[in-house]
């Protein structure tokens, strides 16, 4: 299904995290740094308030810059975009991101299947995508969509996440997704995975 | 580098919708791409079609398809009082303004099944102001102007409704507006006296009226950049001179052609005011 690309690099990283999402947001993000060469994805599960605090904590802890996604901005390197609460986060063909209020999927709004799918589209066997703690299966349909992309799936490693169902679900959904431990993963994606040549 | 299947599908995307608009004259051809996939997808399921092909050549050719399938294309969430501090922001900052007028001019712009509009009219009525007012409630699809003219919604709504409705400041009960029939809430046939349903497409119509408040939420994030141009640009020219402009809780015009011709009257409410 994947068209062989020689030297293919990633050009960018879907993160999706449930419960437990905050401290390990935290220990990833605030390891890459400023010229990060990637932008990262972000859908956390939230309550559906309008206003979340998670972005400015993140960003006033993480060098790179973090901020919650806005209809139809430019995706940009080195910027960690999180959905709004009560809206599901998309990637557009052309590389920027869509908002929706369309139905929850699996009870969430943003649900993580919505946007790893979508980032899958947009840019094929070019996604990592990461699941990461949480207490539910959202974002296991999701990464096997952009395993069959040819993207590269990682996920947490359950034993080192608080909730462990997530990544569990994750990894029945893609047996040959890269297990990391939280605090391997930072390291994975600063200095790896900007480099990796899949070829 | 994307995948030969989605590339396939975004050219039965893009084939099926200018099908749909040569047979029909329904334009979703700058609709945000992302979202649209993900609806087709489930009218796919809905229709058992295999592909967006078939599903193209059967809408071609069986035009009593279409009702259904716009249900598809265009999206219908909503609730009354959505985002309540919105309404208690219009009800605070933005009413005083508008009560100075002798007559008023109200447009909500993809009202869908008329959530908003209600919510409006009720407002307005708490505020003293319904009877100088016009409200425009204005969709593509006809069904949705079908059930906004009805004004009848499926009873477990309601807590949420009610809830929303007094977090909005509301001075009334919203009891008080409709009655309870048979699982559903029927509203009060007196809240849509002063309102017009009419079909109107923001991709394709031009202005119809001169208006002090136009209520667009939740609709531009399914448009393209351009179509949202268009859309604010019809906006822009209705409005009468420092009339108000409403938007969903994370919509703006940040990224709009048309920032620079209103201000941000609340910023974190997302009403905007255009310039004098």
């Amino acid at each position: 299904m994947t068209e062989p690309i020689a030297n293919q690099t990633i050009q960018a990283v879907a993160i999706g995290a449930s419960a437990g999402a905050v401290d390990a947001l935290l220990q990833v993000l605030s390891s890459l740094p400023k010229d990060y060469p990637l932008p990262l994805l972000i859908v956390v599960h939230l309550s559906p308030e309008s206003e979340s605090p998670l972005a400015s904590l993140l960003a006033d802890r993480c060098t790179i810059a973090v901020k919650e996604a806005e209809d139809k901005e430019p995706i940009r390197p080195g910027t960690a975009y999180l959905a709004p609460p009560n809206y599901h986060l998309l990637v557009e063909p052309e590389l920027c991101l869509s908002l929706s209020n369309e139905e929850p999927v699996l009870f969430s709004r943003p649900s993580i299947d919505v946007m790893f799918e979508s980032a899958a589209d947009a840019y094929g066997d070019a996604l990592a995508g990461v699941v990461l703690t949480g207490g539910n299966a959202d974002g296991a349909q999701g990464l096997q969509k952009i395993e069959n992309a040819g993207g590269l799936a990682l996920v947490q490693h359950p034993a080192s996440a608080a909730y462990p169902e997530m990544p569990r679900a994750a990894l029945a959904a893609c047996p040959t997704a890269r297990t990391l431990h939280l605090a391997e993963l930072g390291t994975f994606l600063k200095e790896e995975l900007p480099q990796l040549n899949r070829r | 580098m994307r995948t030969k299947a989605s590339e396939t599908e975004s050219i039965e995307i893009r084939l099926l919708v200018e099908a749909i608009f040569q047979r029909y004259h329904y334009d979703f051809r700058s609709y945000s791409m992302a979202s649209l996939k993900r609806r087709l997808n489930q009218a796919l399921l809905h229709f058992h079609c295999e592909s967006l092909s078939h599903l193209q050549d059967r809408v071609l050719h069986d035009a009593t398809m279409l009702p259904q399938l716009l249900g598809y294309l265009t999206v219908q969430v909503s609730e009354m009082f959505r985002d309540p501090l919105f309404f208690k922001a219009l009800r605070e900052q933005v009413i005083p303004h508008l009560r100075t007028y002798p007559s008023l001019k109200v447009w909500i712009a993809g009202c869908s099944a008329g959530e908003e509009l209600y919510s409006l009219a009720i407002l307005f009525r708490e505020e003293g102001l319904d009877a100088r007012t016009i409200f425009y409630a204005t969709d593509i699809n006809p069904d949705a102007l079908q059930k906004a003219e009805a004004g009848v919604y499926a009873l477990d709504r309601l807590p949420q409704f009610t809830t929303n409705h007094q977090l909005s400041g509301g001075k009334s009960s919203l009891s008080d507006y409709y009655t309870a029939a048979y699982g559903n809430a029927i509203f009060d046939k007196s809240l849509r006296r002063q309102a017009v349903f009419s079909d109107h497409s923001l991709v394709s119509d031009a202005v119809f009226a001169e208006v002090h408040l136009v209520c667009c939420r939740n609709v531009l994030i399914y448009f393209e950049r351009t179509l949202q141009d268009r859309a604010v640009g019809l906006f822009q020219d209705s409005l009468v001179r420092k009339g108000f402009l409403g938007l969903g809780s994370k919509e703006s015009l940040h990224f709009s052609a048309h920032h620079r011709a209103f201000t941000e009257f609340v910023r974190e409410q997302r009403i905007y005011q255009k310039c004098g």
